[in-house]
């Protein structure tokens, strides 16, 4: 058998305790306040494009230069913004998540060993 | 053109001698990463020791089946506009995985979603869910899979007679067994990561080559695609050259929508793959670095389809044995004669083989974990015989697929992968948002959203006109329907998304709330650990 390490959870963690810390809470609350909405809003944004592109074929199909057509763009837009809210969401994850998760994983770890 | 040559000019020794190198190398490298194979958490996770950028490409590898491919490339070549919206559901579902699932479920889990769903909630009966649910949707999607294989053979090989299919069909089946087999998580994987590699770069090259002859210029291509297309070419460019045509049709499409953007992240094989690495940290990167591939390659096969369209024609791909799938395969002989045709063949085939493979492991992983060791076994097998029991799993399912691949031979591909993302949005999704993020939660809520999600979807896909009921086409004599000659469809349309997620996701809020189970503590426990990764499965060390 391999090394494998168990996880570290003898009944005298106190969960409720660390769950009730002022800082879990914070870090909740960040990533509820970024999840969220932003989740909301892609959603949002991809519905209008497939509504659009379902119900809206004039629009879609109008040309802005050449054979470049509204739709098109509109497309390209949604890879645009996928890509955009992966790279905020890693900076927003780095900077005000990770640092205080892993004050409050290496707190339990240390307490439980 | 006689259809028994297969594809003209294509030469089936190249492409069978392409492919076969390309079998000999994967295997060689499966045999070479199974010899630190031991522990269960060896085989299903692959020690959880990938890092996040390879479990990335892993992942695109995993994602990007054989309907991506061929069927968008060629969607777009004969469809137009009306094939790129399906590419950007497939993308934009990544933000879902990225936002709501991967870290929390990496850090509650341990082999399957059966792991988070059971970790607050009465174990047996909500293992047994998730396992009901995991091997439905695997079932659909390696029935796609193994359909496609079918009709590939068909174009590359020149093999017409069904019999001749069923040969190779059973070929891919044993090597894609041998691949789990052996090789377990660890292998599969490195199979993933090289069909991605190739993949990707055999679209690159094909879509700067085609660019090329337009002198870098999007619009020139797509003068080209209306021009060759006759009359009907301007089209091409807008939406609803396939699904504008009437009133069920624009529902039917948004449905299809829903359940794109909603599926991925309730799909098993794609959430296994985030137990890889060994942090969330790195299953947060493995999400960053799909969402980069999958949408870089989706942004090709633009170019392909339009390129198709263009240099080989609507009218043409269509005639070619396999259809509207030939148009990528098509595109290569075009552009770089047989041999680049034999090496967009042998991708092609190892798609099929790698996605399969990785279907078959999270199956047999699903079973092998949540019902033999929890629901039969309560908890108390050994490691050793849990793994014995996935890896009897996985021949038991490698079977199933073989065989369902020479019946669905000759079924519809994309609808077969939709119904897969329709059940996984359906009888997944919901049950693991409202695990992870609802508090109240409960046993109950879980149950009925799972089963009731199935069941509802499977029921509206039954009684759809996919199955039976669709108008004969007059030039073939045959229904668009998987059964012939009988009619009880009484759901108007193809896709259940529309109406079975939202019934899910009611079912498990009233499911809920209807009982009184409620364990504030392992919430509690549940929402630090699944936030901070503390308690969470390390990684293994050789």
């Amino acid at each position: 058998m391999s090394t494998e390490t168990n996880a570290p959870s003898p009944p005298e963690t106190d969960w409720d305790k660390a769950h009730d810390s002022a800082e879990f809470k914070e870090l909740r609350a960040r990533l509820r306040r970024f999840v969220f909405p932003v989740s909301a809003l892609f959603l949002l944004w991809y519905l209008l494009y497939v509504l659009l592109a379902d119900y809206a074929h004039g629009f879609m199909s109008t040309k802005l230069v050449g054979n470049i057509t509204v739709g098109l763009v509109f497309g390209l837009l949604q890879f645009v913004s996928t890509f955009v809210i992966t790279g905020l969401y890693v900076r927003y994850a780095n900077k005000k998540l990770d640092p205080i998760a892993e004050k409050i994983r290496t707190d339990i770890e240390s307490e439980t060993k | 053109m006689t259809l028994a040559a297969g594809v003209e000019g294509s030469s089936p020794v190249l492409n069978i001698t392409i492919f076969g190198l390309f079998v000999v190398v994967t295997l060689f490298v499966v045999f070479r990463a199974s010899r630190n194979t031991k522990t269960a958490s060896d085989y299903y996770a692959a020690g959880r020791a990938f890092t996040g950028p390879q479990n990335g490409v892993a992942i695109a590898g995993d994602y990007l089946s054989a309907a991506s491919f061929l069927g968008i490339a060629g969607a777009i070549a004969v469809y137009g506009y009306d094939g790129f919206l399906y590419s950007i559901g497939f993308l934009v579902a990544w933000l879902v995985a990225l936002l709501l699932v991967a870290e929390l479920l990496r850090n509650t889990g341990k082999f399957t979603m059966g792991d988070v769903l059971a970790f607050r909630m009465k174990q047996r009966p909500v293992r047994a869910a998730a396992a009901t649910s995991t091997l439905a949707v695997s079932f659909f999607y390696l029935l796609a899979q193994m359909a496609g294989a079918g009709g590939l053979v068909a174009l590359l090989l020149g093999i017409e007679s069904k019999a001749g299919q069923a040969v190779i069909i059973v070929i891919v089946g044993i090597i894609m067994i041998a691949y789990v087999l052996i090789g377990g998580m660890k292998g599969t994987t490195w199979v993933q990561i090289i069909k991605a590699a190739l993949l990707i770069v055999g679209a690159l090259a094909m879509t700067l080559w085609v660019l090329g002859m337009y002198g870098f210029n999007l619009s020139a291509l797509l003068q080209g695609a209306v021009d060759k297309a006759g009359k009907a070419g301007e089209a091409l460019l807008g939406p609803g050259n396939q699904y504008g045509k009437t009133g069920t049709t624009k529902l039917d499409f948004l449905s299809l929508g829903i359940a794109l953007v909603l599926g991925t992240a309730g799909l098993p094989h794609v959430l296994m793959r985030f137990y890889t690495v060994p942090t969330a940290k790195e299953a947060r990167r493995s999400v960053v670095w799909a969402i980069g591939l999958i949408g870089v390659f989706y942004l090709f096969t633009l170019v392909l389809g339009y390129g198709a369209g263009a240099l080989v024609g609507a009218d043409k791909i269509k005639a070619a044995p396999g259809g509207v799938n030939s148009a990528a395969p098509l595109l290569a002989l075009e552009l770089g004669g047989p041999i680049l045709l034999g090496l967009i063949a042998a991708i092609a085939f190892a798609t099929i083989l790698a996605v399969v493979a990785g279907l078959t492991i999270t199956a047999s992983a699903s079973f092998a974990h949540d019902v033999y060791a929890n629901v039969i076994k309560k908890g108390k097998a050994s490691p050793a015989s849990e793994v014995k029991v996935a890896r009897i799993t996985a021949l038991v399912i490698g079977a199933v697929a073989i065989l369902g691949g020479i019946l669905a031979n000759g079924q519809n591909i994309a609808f077969l992968v939709a119904l897969a993302f329709a059940v996984a949005a359906s009888a997944n999704l919901p049950t693991i948002l409202y695990s992870l993020f609802w508090k109240r939660f409960n046993t109950q809520g879980a149950l009925w959203s799972i089963y009731g999600g199935l069941a509802v979807c499977i029921v509206l896909i039954v009684f759809s006109p996919a199955v039976s009921g669709k108008p004969v086409d007059a030039k073939t004599g045959k229904s668009a329907s998987m059964i012939q000659g009988v009619d009880f469809h009484w759901f108007p349309l193809d896709n259940p998304g529309i109406v079975s997620i939202p019934v899910a996701f009611f079912l498990g809020w009233l499911g809920t709330v209807l009982s009184k189970e409620h364990n504030q503590k392992k919430y509690a426990e549940m929402e630090v650990r699944s936030l901070t990764g503390a308690g969470a499965e390390k990684a293994v060390a050789h």
